[in-house]
């Protein structure tokens, strides 16, 4: 049945991811609340059923009752249209990657990185005019902080991305997992981690780089003039983000969904995967709770003349290293 | 081929889709209480007396402008990356004449000052004594 393959299975992954994501949405929310205290030495969350376990619920359903307020010196369709536009591109980013032994989430379409990194390119739009459109001072100041902040993180990120498509051979992350890598090449690639994970932190707006949203000199940054549903979905774009870069992260360091006994059960693999993604995770709230915010101009200079010096360097020796060894 | 990315077309259309849903759920499902204050700039409850739109600092189309020339090198690097191991040294040393052009702009930049932000003393700036003071203090 051509029709089958071509149309429902793809539907029935879509709403798969779907529903996965969004459930991993709300309950990174409640692991991060609860990390968080337990590293302020407090409780967390813990009143609405077991452990809290019922609190991301509860802020769902909030968020859904709250009444729609458009205030009136917005720039109204850009006003609307931002949140989704904040939100589609975290949804869609997971497409390619490999969930299970030659199994990618959606599709496997051979451009895995250049499909990982033109939505992510997206994903700036969404905030920049949600603060441009909010027409208040606050958002503005957000939004273009936002926006120099990702472009500048974004280089750095892009040359550690040609280091691995060097060691890899091929734009396809289902064949990136798949191929084997010899010692020196896991060896070298876990010393671009950490330089990385500092790009990933300032590409998803995460603390120590949550400068947009600066909340004792911006009040809430871009978001300020969204409440309800529409700050729901920034939020939830954040956090899935969040996700997406760890199960990123987990695919191009540290072997996505291999482990013991994976290529055998296939059922394995995404357990795998998850588990690396909690750990991933776990590193987020971690530095959260550790690492306080630096100045908006120890930012840019760090971005612009410490990781983009050692992103080329990095690069020209993993080229160097490739044509010699393999 | 183009059939393989069907699962991507119906993947954006569904998330479309969720979005739109999402974003019309309150107004089926919430109250509906205008109040005229709500409809203002929230500015931490100061009124506020200047529009948003205006201008802001030329640093930021600065960085815009630097982050188009090195995006642009960094997405000639892509396809080279691929098939570097194809091609072995010729390659590398054409790349590495290419980087190095690109070099020589990124130390231009550095040494004029484009990517120093505010607080610091640039080279051919008119300076007040107490702003040498201050942006020395900074750096200790």
């Amino acid at each position: 049945m051509d029709w089958l393959n071509l149309i429902v299975f793809p539907i029935l992954r879509t709403v798969v991811l779907f529903l996965v994501l969004l459930t991993g949405f709300a309950y990174l929310t409640w692991f991060e609340r609860k990390l968080l205290a337990r590293f302020h030495v407090r409780y967390g969350p813990n009143r609405a059923g077991k452990f809290g376990l019922l609190q991301p619920v509860a802020d769902a359903v909030k968020a859904m009752f709250k009444e729609e307020i458009v205030p009136s010196h917005v720039d109204k369709p850009i006003y609307l249209v931002a949140p989704a536009l904040a939100l589609i591109p975290a949804l869609i980013i997971w497409a390619v990657i490999p969930v299970a032994k030659d199994t990618p989430a959606i599709a496997d379409v051979g451009i895995g990185f250049l499909w990982i990194l033109a939505v992510a390119g997206l994903e700036s739009y969404g905030l920049i005019l949600a603060g441009w459109s909010s027409n208040n001072n606050y958002s503005l100041l957000g939004a273009l902080r936002s926006s120099a902040q990702m472009i500048s993180y974004e280089l750095p990120l892009g040359l550690f991305l040609v280091s691995i498509l060097i060691l890899a051979g091929s734009f396809s992350l289902v064949e990136l997992v798949d191929n084997p890598r010899a010692w020196w090449e896991w060896l070298w690639l876990w010393v671009a981690f950490p330089f990385f994970f500092i790009c990933i932190l300032a590409e998803t707006n995460r603390s120590p780089f949550d400068l947009p949203e600066t909340e004792n000199e911006l009040v809430a940054g871009y978001q300020t003039e969204y409440g309800g549903i529409k700050f729901s979905l920034f939020y939830m774009a954040e956090y899935i983000n969040m996700i997406t870069t760890s199960a990123i992260m987990a695919t191009l360091f540290f072997g996505g969904w291999r482990g013991p006994f994976a290529e055998e059960i296939v059922w394995l693999g995404p357990v795998y995967l998850f588990i690396k993604v909690v750990v991933l995770l776990f590193l987020f709230v971690w530095v959260r709770a550790s690492i306080s915010r630096p100045r908006y101009d120890q930012l840019m200079r760090f971005g612009w003349k410490f990781l983009l010096p050692v992103g080329i360097v990095y690069m020209a020796i993993t080229a160097v290293l490739a044509v010699l060894l393999k | 081929m183009a059939i393989d990315y069907l699962p991507l077309l119906i993947l954006i259309i569904l998330a479309m889709g969720f979005a739109a849903i999402a974003m019309g759920l309150p107004a089926v499902l919430g109250p509906k209480l205008p109040n005229k204050q709500k409809y203002e700039p929230y500015e931490s409850g100061i009124i506020p007396f200047a529009d948003a739109r205006r201008r802001f600092p030329v640093q930021y189309y600065l960085v815009a402008m630097l982050f188009v020339v090195f995006d642009i090198e960094v997405i000639f690097l892509y396809p080279w990356a691929v098939i570097l191991n194809r091609l072995g040294l010729f390659a590398l040393v054409e790349m590495a004449i290419f980087l190095l052009i690109l070099l020589v702009g990124y130390v231009y930049c550095w040494k004029r000052g484009a990517l120093d932000w505010g607080g610091q003393v640039r080279p051919g700036d008119d300076v007040v004594e107490s702003q040498v003071v201050e942006s020395q203090v900074e750096e200790e």
